[in-house]
Parts: structure tokens; C-alpha cells; sequence
């Protein structure tokens, strides 16, 4: 924007004493040019630690690591804020700032907009020829027709002719005044407006929204409820009774990878099929869940985020009955797929039952002895490998457990006949004793499981809106360039007439000379011209119609910036 | 041919255009040293242009000033050789890369956007085809050395992340990915010649500063405000195209794919900041104290930005922009 509206300069001078002046000078200070600019680079610079230290917002398992990684400085980063960047109390501060600079801008702005709509073309300097383009020409045409023609060549603008009669009541002299590119600061203005009505959209949808995390596995299903959700955050506006009642199950999952070429193992498509129902009491309805491709249920959107396996583990404890059967999603740790996961049996007796292991999709044997490695992310070799221990699960002391950790307090490792650690290794099908006749585990068959992600985001078209809105308006501010065009014509005492044509262009563009030379050959064209060019600057101007043109130009002058 | 067929041909065919690009770019160094040759031969004339003669140079007998008459002449005619072949090769370079860029699309079956590689190639292509046409439009050949230097740099590190045509992973299957990507690229190329012609504005206007006024080749090109409005104009039409790109389409397909429009990955973090820079930048244009080199500078900066969100982010920030390989 323009800094000449937006009030003085830094170095204006030092506050007044009186308290209400030092706050107009604040004011001032904050709504000047130099703190927007100085602002928006503040802004640019707080940004750039949030791509560098993890976010929570983001990845709140990569916080972690790198709390553990850098035990000393990690507190220290967390109490400055640098975890939280976009929402630190020092980024807040700064877009504040810029938007309260924004609005002091703004309001002052729309009114003297306001002014130059209402405002007429002003009057010509008085010497056209010292305008950076100008010329002109003489003819045998009268003032009035060529100051018709003039108007009619102009096109677009807004004009006023203004003429001046001798005392026969003819018309001796006169001139068109001609203004356009008002959408420049218009488009100016929107753009400005809409930033404001993009924050305070995207502040709206933060507090009311919610986003919600759960892994199904084929077979199984989903309510929206907070319980079955294993990560959620919402807006410090959003009330969890609000979430909308539907409910879902994954029927199939159908995930496809590269099986040959360079690309070996690359993803291609995940689908997720299975029922949805609107809210209890509805005839579910078939949904295709694709990355990409969210659902849409009433109030919410469910997003494909995740997928992988979800062995089937039953296990059968010492006493001969069957204590667990479900599938269990083991969380893909890498591109082939190589997952992690644990197996907890509460119920088995005597004692209870943790596994905890890996499962490869295409298991390869590296070795005599080693622990096999996954070969591609599609199940074509699945195996299953666990550690089995037995003792207290350490679920009954209250304290919330994730269901990917095995607690090993309180457990003993099964070990195997050469006395290290007993492994397990289980294809679909397979089934396995326990040492001591603590029961049986079996791999019963193989599943996917998806994550979905739930959320609800109201309004979240307001800045969507805003902000096409808004590129429109900086389209116009960028690309309309407003210009100023006179054309005057007097009545010489040979009968002749000395037309002269001059632009002054608000923002300088190296086109102006051209234009106005077009202008007049147009001009030429529609009035016809006795060939010569007419040298304005040697002689003085007298028409009355431009008195006090100085000012005019002077003005025009020194509102070359661009907004 | 078959697709195997298409994506040997594109590989050839990329490093063809390489190769002939970075002659067209030694034949636009060779313009410019030829051509300051030529304005040394003329400027040691003293009868010539007195007032022309910087402090540095020294004045010559008339007998020597015919030498340099004749030597100026000879530099003249190789600097528009030079010109005439760094255009033409240009032009080739350009319908090879071109080439290459359709058989990418042709042997991945798709937009030949979907990677850090493809990116490079197309959006050099861009910036060639826009510097081209404001080339026979504009004059703009004096930004050469810079936009062809760029870009064979670009083209060459880019076969530093180079993989074989192939389809998208399925977070990249959308047809956002055309609209978003080519966005960007678009505004990537501006940002470029914008860039380069900030960089010899700064040149330029530290040599009209200095006493004696421009030398050398540098007093051939453009006045240090026209190189001035050219990086604007460039800029004013490339913001808008970025502000689409990154506030506009990426969070549309950011919701669609990952259920929020905005969330801070590294790669939005780095298209903000560089939209921060660039508004910088148009606003600096228009400050009393920033008009001018600061403001070139602070478009140089907002380049680097640009630069970095692309190459810098994909390397070596983990996030779900990480489309390197």
C-alpha cells in the first residue's frame, strides 16, 4: 500500500508528552508503511523454526523423539513456545500486530477511496508539455468538435469537458479531463479486507473444529464417539456432545503396490469399502474410501490417512480356553511395511500372556539365524514374529497404557531351549505351544487395517472464500495501472486550433509516450490537421481554464508509487 | 513405442537439452565479453566520446585508436555472433527439454509433475518458454547469462534426484496435482526471471552510482530502472499465481488428502514465508528508505525462499511434501 495514506514516516518526530498524543503517535507508528513491511518480515522470520523443530500440531511422536534426543535443550525450546510455533504467544503477537497495522490501514483508506469515487477528473497542469508524454497538433476544426471527438476517443474513463466562451458565446477554449483505473485501489482494498476476513475464518474453524484419529481393521467398526478415537484434539469452542452420531464399518481394504520395475513397492491405491450410517436409526449406506476422495457423513469428513496389517492372533491360555481373538493392527514402521505390535491377553490364566514383535508383509530370510526382513509392502510372504512373556500386564493400576507398548515390569520372558529368548514364528494357520503348558498362540489369518481420520472443520469456506476473493482484488491492484488524460484545445486568432493531448500516469510505465501518441492520431483522425506540430512550450499558456495547475501537477507528481 | 521406449527418449533427450543449454549459455557469456571488449576499443578512442571514458581508462595515441577502431568493430560482430547463437540454442535447447518433458508424461501416463525431477525439467521448460517470449517481446536477452546459467544448474542437480517414470503414489493422484503443481511452476518461473533481472539491477544501478557511470558491456544494457520495472512486473504477475498455488489450491487439495486445509508442514511453512517475502517485497517497492536496492534485495531473499521450499524442503525436512524420490 501506498505509504503516503498510511500516515508518517519512523522518523517522525518524538512523542508529544500528553498521553492521548503519545497514542495517536503510536497509532501512527503502527499503521505506517515501515511497521507493516517491518512486521511482515518479522512475520516471515518467526515462521521458519516451525519447519525446523518438530510441531505437536503435527507430529507430536517426532516432539517426543526429539525430547529424548536432546534431553537439555528440549525444555528449554518448549518453554520459548517451539513446539507450538503457529500458536506461540511471540507468533500470535506478530500477526496480530500486522492485522491491527492491517485495519489502521484499511478504515482511513476506504474513506478516502470513498472521496475519489465522488471525486471529478482534475483540472489540466498548465504546461501539458512538461508532463512525461505529451503532444500536439493543430487543426481547422473548432474547440467544441474536437473537444467532442476528444471525449468520444478517450473510451473508458471518466471525463468531464470543461469549455469557456468569449462574449459572442463561442466557444474558444476548453478541456477534457479524463481518469480511470479506479479498480486499482479497489482491488487494493478488497485484498487487504479479505486477509482480515481469512484470519478470523481460519481462527473460527480452529476453535470449533475437532480431528480425531482411529484404526479399524476389515471386519470391525467405528463409532464416533471419543472413546474410540485413539488421538483426538478439538477447539477450545468445540463440546465433544456435539460430535455428530454416525457410525461405519470396514468391510474390505484393497491396497495395491509396484510389483516390479524401478518402482518395486511403491504405493498405488489404497480403498477402504464398507457401510456408513448417518446417525443411529438410518439405513447404512455403502461407501469407497480413497486417499484423495474423503466421505462426506452430516457434520464431519472421514479421511483415508493410513493403512497396514492387522494379523488375527487367537490364544488359547493353560487352562485350554480361548482368551483372545481379534485382529490386532501392528503400525507399519517403514516403506516395506516392516511393522511393530504387541498382543495383550488380560484374561489368560494362570498367568496372563504379552507378545510383542513384528510382522512382515514379505518376510526374506537375511541369513542363518537372523531375524528375517521384509521384502515389499504387499502380503505375499506374511509372517508373524514374537516374544512371548508372562506374569502381570500391569493393566489394573489405573494408569492408561498404550495398546503398542507391553509394560515389562512385571513380566518374564518365555525362553527357549538354548536359553535365549524364546521366538516365535508364526505363518497364517500356524499355531504354536507355550513352554510349561502356559497355552497356545495361533495366527489365524491375515487382515488390513485403515486409519481413518474424523474431523469436522465449520467454516472452513470463509477463508477459502476470503482468500479467492482476495487474489482477485490483488490481481486488479497489481495489473490496473490508473492514468490521467488531457486534452485542450484553444482557438487561435488565425481561426486554427492547437490541440495538445498529455497522460501522467500514477504508477510510470514506458508505455505512456505511445498511448498518448495513439491518442492523438486518433484524435488527428476524427478531426482532421493542417500537418504541422505546434510547439506549446514556446509559448506561454493563457488559458484561463488552467489556473493554479501548478499544484495539480506537483500533486499528480508525487503520487507515482504504486499501492 | 512402448513406455519404456518414451522414458529412455525423455532421459536422452533431458540431457541433450542440458548439455546444448549450457552452450547457449557460454555463447551469452561470450556476447557479454565480446560486447565489453567492444565498448573498451571504443571508449579508448579519444575522439570519440570524451565524457564516456571512465576513470580507469587510459587515453591513447591516435595511431593505436584505429587499432582499436578496427579491434572494436571485430569484438562488435562476435558479440552479436555470440548473441545470434546463444538465441538459437536456446531455442533448440528448448524443443529438446520440451521433447523430453511430453515423452516423461507419455512413459508415466500422466502430468510429468509428480516428483522433484519432473518438476525441474518442467518448470525450466517454463521459465524458457516465458524468457524466450519477452525475449522477442521485450528485449529481455541481457537477462542470458542468468536465466540460462540457472537453468542448466537446475537441470543438472535435478539428475541428482532422478527417478524412472512412473506412476504417482496415491496421495498424488488427483487432478489437483495439475492445477497446484502447475501453479506453482508458473510462479517459480516468474520468481526466477524476476530474480535475475533484480540481480543486474543491483549491478547496474552500483555502476550508474559510481563515477564515470556504467562500463563495459554493462552500459549496453537497459537503465537500472527499466531492469528495476521488469523484476516488478514480472513479480506482479507471478505473486498472484503463487498466492493461487499456495493459498488457494494447495489447502483445497490439502483438505481433500489430508482432511485440513492448513497444517504447517514444512512445505506450507517455506510457500508462506515465501509469500511473506514476496508481500514484502511489493510493499517495499512502495516505502520511502526501501524503494530501490533494498527492495531488490528483499526480492532476492524472497527468491532464495522460493528456492528453498523447493529444493531445501524436499531434501531435508521429513514431511508430507516429501516427493524427492
Amino acid at each position: 500500500m501506498a505509504d503516503k495514506i498510511r500516515g508518517p514516516k519512523g522518523s517522525g518526530a518524538a512523542p508529544a508528552l500528553s498521553t492521548v498524543s503519545t497514542l495517536r503517535w503510536a497509532w501512527r507508528q503502527l499503521t505506517s508503511m515501515r511497521t507493516a513491511l517491518f512486521l511482515l518480515l518479522l512475520l516471515a522470520l518467526a515462521a521458519v523454526p516451525g519447519s525446523i523443530v518438530p510441531q505437536r500440531s503435527v507430529d507430536p511422536r517426532a516432539v517426543a523423539a526429539y525430547f529424548e534426543r536432546h534431553p537439555d535443550l528440549a525444555p528449554v525450546l518448549d518453554k520459548l513456545g517451539a513446539f507450538h510455533v503457529y500458536t506461540s504467544v511471540w507468533f500470535s503477537a506478530i500477526y496480530l500486530l500486522l492485522m491491527a497495522s492491517l485495519v489502521g490501514c484499511i478504515i482511513p483508506r476506504v474513506g478516502v477511496y470513498a472521496r475519489a469515487l465522488r471525486a471529478r477528473p482534475p483540472k489540466a497542469p498548465r504546461n501539458l508539455s512538461r508532463l512525461p508524454a505529451s503532444t500536439s497538433y493543430e487543426t481547422t476544426a473548432d474547440v467544441e468538435k474536437v473537444l467532442a471527438d476528444a471525449a468520444k476517443s478517450l473510451g473508458m474513463a471518466r471525463k468531464d469537458t470543461v469549455t469557456e466562451t468569449d462574449d459572442s458565446g463561442t466557444v474558444v477554449a476548453g478541456e477534457v479531463r479524463a481518469e480511470r483505473g479506479y479498480l486499482r485501489e479497489l482491488g487494493n482494498l478488497v485484498f487487504h479486507i479479505s486477509l482480515v476476513v481469512v484470519l478470523v475464518g481460519v481462527a473460527s474453524m480452529s476453535l470449533l473444529g475437532y480431528r480425531g484419529n482411529a484404526i479399524v481393521a476389515e471386519g470391525g467398526g467405528y463409532s464416533n464417539t471419543l472413546t474410540q478415537f485413539d488421538e483426538f484434539t478439538a477447539g477450545g469452542l468445540f463440546d465433544t456432545d456435539d460430535l455428530p452420531p454416525f457410525s461405519m464399518t470396514l468391510d474390505d481394504f484393497d491396497a495395491r503396490f509396484e510389483l516390479d520395475g524401478p518402482q518395486r513397492g511403491a504405493p498405488r491405491s489404497f480403498v477402504a469399502r464398507g457401510t456408513v450410517t448417518d446417525k443411529p436409526g438410518d439405513e447404512p449406506r455403502p461407501y469407497e474410501l480413497k486417499v484423495n476422495h474423503p466421505l462426506r457423513v452430516d457434520g464431519a469428513s472421514v479421511y483415508l490417512v493410513g493403512q497396514g496389517y492387522a494379523p488375527v492372533v487367537r490364544v488359547t491360555d493353560g487352562d485350554g480356553r480361548v482368551v483372545f481373538e481379534d485382529a490386532v493392527p501392528f503400525l507399519p514402521a517403514d516403506a516395506t511395511y516392516t511393522s511393530n505390535g504387541v498382543v495383550k491377553v488380560p484374561d489368560a490364566r494362570p498367568t496372563q500372556l504379552g507378545f510383542q514383535g513384528f510382522f512382515l508383509p514379505t518376510a526374506v530370510a537375511t541369513g542363518e539365524e537372523e531375524i528375517p526382513g521384509s521384502a515389499h509392502p504387499a502380503a505375499a510372504n506374511p509372517l508373524l514374529g514374537l516374544f512371548a512373556y508372562y506374569g502381570d500386564l500391569g493393566l489394573d493400576d489405573g494408569e492408561a497404557q498404550s495398546v503398542y507398548v507391553l509394560d515389562k515390569d512385571e513380566l518374564t520372558q518365555f525362553m527357549g531351549d538354548d536359553g535365549k529368548p524364546l521366538r516365535l514364528m508364526l505363518t497364517p494357520g500356524e499355531s504354536v505351544s507355550l513352554p510349561d503348558g502356559k497355552g497356545s498362540i495361533e495366527f489365524v489369518e491375515l487382515r488390513q487395517f485403515a486409519r481413518f481420520q474424523f474431523s469436522a472443520q465449520p467454516g472452513v469456506m470463509v477463508p477459502l472464500w476470503g482468500v479467492s476473493v482476495g487474489a482477485i482484488g490483488l490481481v486488479l491492484s497489481l495489473m490496473i495501472r490508473p492514468r490521467r488524460t488531457w486534452v485542450r484545445a484553444r482557438r487561435r486568432e488565425d481561426g486554427t486550433t492547437v490541440v495538445e493531448v498529455a497522460a501522467l500516469d500514477r504508477v510510470p510505465r514506458s508505455d505512456v509516450e505511445q498511448s498518448v501518441d495513439d491518442l492523438a492520431g486518433r484524435l488527428k483522425d476524427r478531426t482532421g490537421h493542417t500537418g504541422s506540430g505546434y510547439d506549446t512550450a514556446s509559448e506561454p499558456a493563457s488559458s484561463p481554464v488552467a489556473v493554479a495547475t501548478e499544484d495539480v501537477h506537483t500533486k499528480a507528481a508525487a503520487s507515482e508509487d504504486e499501492a | 513405442m512402448t513406455l519404456e521406449d518414451y522414458a529412455n527418449f525423455s532421459n536422452y533427450a533431458i540431457a541433450s537439452a542440458t548439455a546444448v543449454l549450457a552452450l547457449a549459455w557460454l555463447a551469452s557469456v561470450a556476447q557479454w565479453a565480446f560486447g565489453s571488449k567492444a565498448v573498451r576499443a571504443k571508449n579508448t578512442i579519444p575522439v570519440a566520446e570524451p565524457a564516456l571514458v571512465g576513470a580507469g581508462a587510459s587515453w591513447t595515441s591516435g595511431a593505436s585508436a584505429d587499432t582499436g577502431d578496427s579491434d572494436g568493430a571485430l569484438a562488435e560482430e562476435r558479440s552479436d555472433l555470440s548473441g545470434r547463437i546463444s538465441l538459437s540454442l536456446t531455442i533448440l535447447a528448448l524443443g529438446i527439454l520440451l521433447a523430453g518433458v511430453v515423452t516423461r508424461g507419455l512413459a508415466a501416463e500422466r502430468v510429468p509433475w509428480g516428483n522433484m525431477y519432473e518438476f525441474a525439467m518442467t518448470g525450466i521448460s517454463v521459465v524458457l518458454v516465458g524468457y524466450l517470449v519477452m525475449v522477442f517481446w521485450m528485449k529481455i536477452d541481457w537477462l542470458a547469462p542468468l536465466v540460462l546459467g540457472f537453468s542448466v544448474v537446475m537441470l543438472g542437480l535435478s539428475m541428482t534426484v532422478y527417478v524412472p517414470a512412473g506412476p504417482l503414489v496415491p496421495a498424488l493422484d488427483s487432478y489437483w496435482l495439475v492445477i497446484h503443481v502447475a501453479a506453482a511452476i508458473i510462479a517459480g518461473a516468474g520468481f526466477l526471471i524476476g530474480a535475475g533481472a533484480s540481480i543486474l539491477y543491483l549491478v547496474k544501478s552500483r555502476a550508474e552510482a559510481a563515477p564515470g557511470g556504467p562500463k563495459g558491456y554493462l552500459s549496453r544494457l537497459p537503465r537500472a530502472a527499466a531492469m528495476d520495472q521488469l523484476a516488478y512486473r514480472v513479480t506482479a504477475f507471478s505473486f498472484p499465481v503463487w498466492t493461487f498455488a499456495a493459498l488457494i489450491s494447495g489447502p483445497i487439495w490439502a483438505e481433500h488428502a489430508w482432511g485440513r486445509p492448513w497444517g504447517w508442514d514444512p512445505k506450507e511453512v517455506w510457500a508462506f514465508i515465501t509469500w511473506v517475502a514476496y508481500a514484502g517485497y511489493l510493499h517495499a517497492r512502495a516505502t520511502a528508505g526501501w524503494k530501490g536496492r533494498a527492495a531488490a534485495i528483499l526480492a532476492l531473499v524472497a527468491f532464495t525462499t522460493f528456492l528453498f521450499s523447493f529444493v531445501g524442503v524436499n531434501l531435508f525436512f521429513p514431511g508430507l511434501h516429501s516427493y524427492a524420490k
